[in-house]
């Protein structure tokens, strides 16, 4: 049960981490109708990272639901891969980010709606559709970018070089998978490499984009290392609730 | 070439049957990016299953300095409006 447990943590904290990220951009996106895309996409995150730690704190059965594990767990107890974590930093960087995570969620997802364990099946149904939208959304701006002005194209070519080394995490898998695994709950991690990296190829191919040579990737979120960003993130996302524990609407 | 993007205007069927309706316009770089930007700002509140982008541009409207011509004359035709029919009796489904 305590793979379980585990194993919703990471689903949960990579939505709500990205969740967070999206939020940030609204009223400072490029344009009013970007603003309002971005925002979509963190509440359908905020949705789906509360489906999933409601979950984990039931199979944990200590009492905790998804705001406790939100607002009262310190980085070194998150969960989520290290590339949602990485900063904003220029629209490019947020749209790379997002298309890498949403390729490999996309994918997830679709092996999730099939797991023994029929809450996640049934989450990762409803998060399917969702995600389908992001994925629609962001492979169309990495195309946009990379295929526009030859700023836009340096720029995003930028984002993807510096993001690439975040993807590798994606297929990394653990004991913890391992027993998911072999439960039927969820995929194997390394089955999910070869369609994403065929899918974000051939984007970046249309996008006139260089994919990156494979090289060092990162690794550590999902077993709870994480980089000084995510701190920040969370202290701001957190101190309403830890400075007035309890407080409601 | 302006760096603005061009205004879109943007229909929504709310559902299956009826006729799609003018909700409002947005910019958009081309149709594709419009029909995304219609889908998160004219219905992310469930308000359709159908949406048509029309360049703003590319719709042919009245002239106001016209309007005299083109609707007075309907104003005093009361005779076109269906009113004067006496339903018969017996007609469920009018």
């Amino acid at each position: 049960m305590t793979e379980r447990f585990e194993y919703l943590l990471r689903l949960g904290d990579s939505s709500l981490v990205l969740a967070q990220q999206s939020a940030a951009w609204v009223a400072h996106a490029p344009i009013m109708e970007e603003d309002v895309a971005l925002a979509n996409v963190a509440l359908d995150l905020f949705g789906q990272a509360k489906m999933w730690l409601d979950y984990a704190g039931e199979v944990e059965a200590a009492g905790r639901d998804a705001d406790a594990l939100a607002f009262h767990r310190d980085a070194g107890a998150y969960r989520n891969v290290l590339l949602v974590e990485q900063p904003n930093g220029n629209f490019a960087d947020t749209i790379v980010r997002g298309y890498f995570y949403d390729v490999w969620a996309h994918l997830q997802l679709a092996a999730l709606s099939r797991s023994s364990d029929e809450r996640i099946a049934a989450i990762a149904a409803k998060a399917g559709k969702e995600t389908a939208y992001h994925l629609r959304r962001s492979e169309d701006w990495v195309v946009r970018l990379g295929d526009g002005t030859e700023l836009s194209h340096e720029r995003v070519q930028c984002s993807v070089d510096a993001l690439w080394r975040f993807s590798g995490e994606f297929f990394l898998g653990d004991a913890i998978d391992a027993a998911m695994v072999a439960q039927g709950i969820g995929p194997d991690p390394e089955t999910l490499r070869e369609p994403w990296l065929q899918r974000v190829g051939a984007a970046l191919g249309t996008a006139t984009l260089a994919q990156p040579a494979d090289g060092w990737m990162q690794r550590g979120g999902k077993q709870g290392r994480h980089g000084e960003a995510l701190s920040y993130m969370l202290a701001e996302m957190q101190v309403l609730p830890r400075s007035y524990p309890g407080a409601a609407w | 070439m302006s760096k603005e993007w061009p205004l879109w205007e943007i229909f929504v069927r709310s559902e299956n049957g009826l006729a799609h309706k003018h909700v409002g316009s947005l910019h958009a770089a081309d149709s594709e990016m419009a029909v995304q930007n219609a889908r998160d700002l004219y219905t992310r509140r469930n308000e359709g299953v159908s949406i048509w982008v029309v360049k703003s541009s590319d719709i042919v409207a009245t002239d106001p300095s016209q309007s005299e011509a083109l609707f007075e004359p309907s104003e005093d035709k009361t005779y076109r409006h269906a009113t004067f029919y006496h339903v018969p009796e017996g007609v469920k489904h009018l």
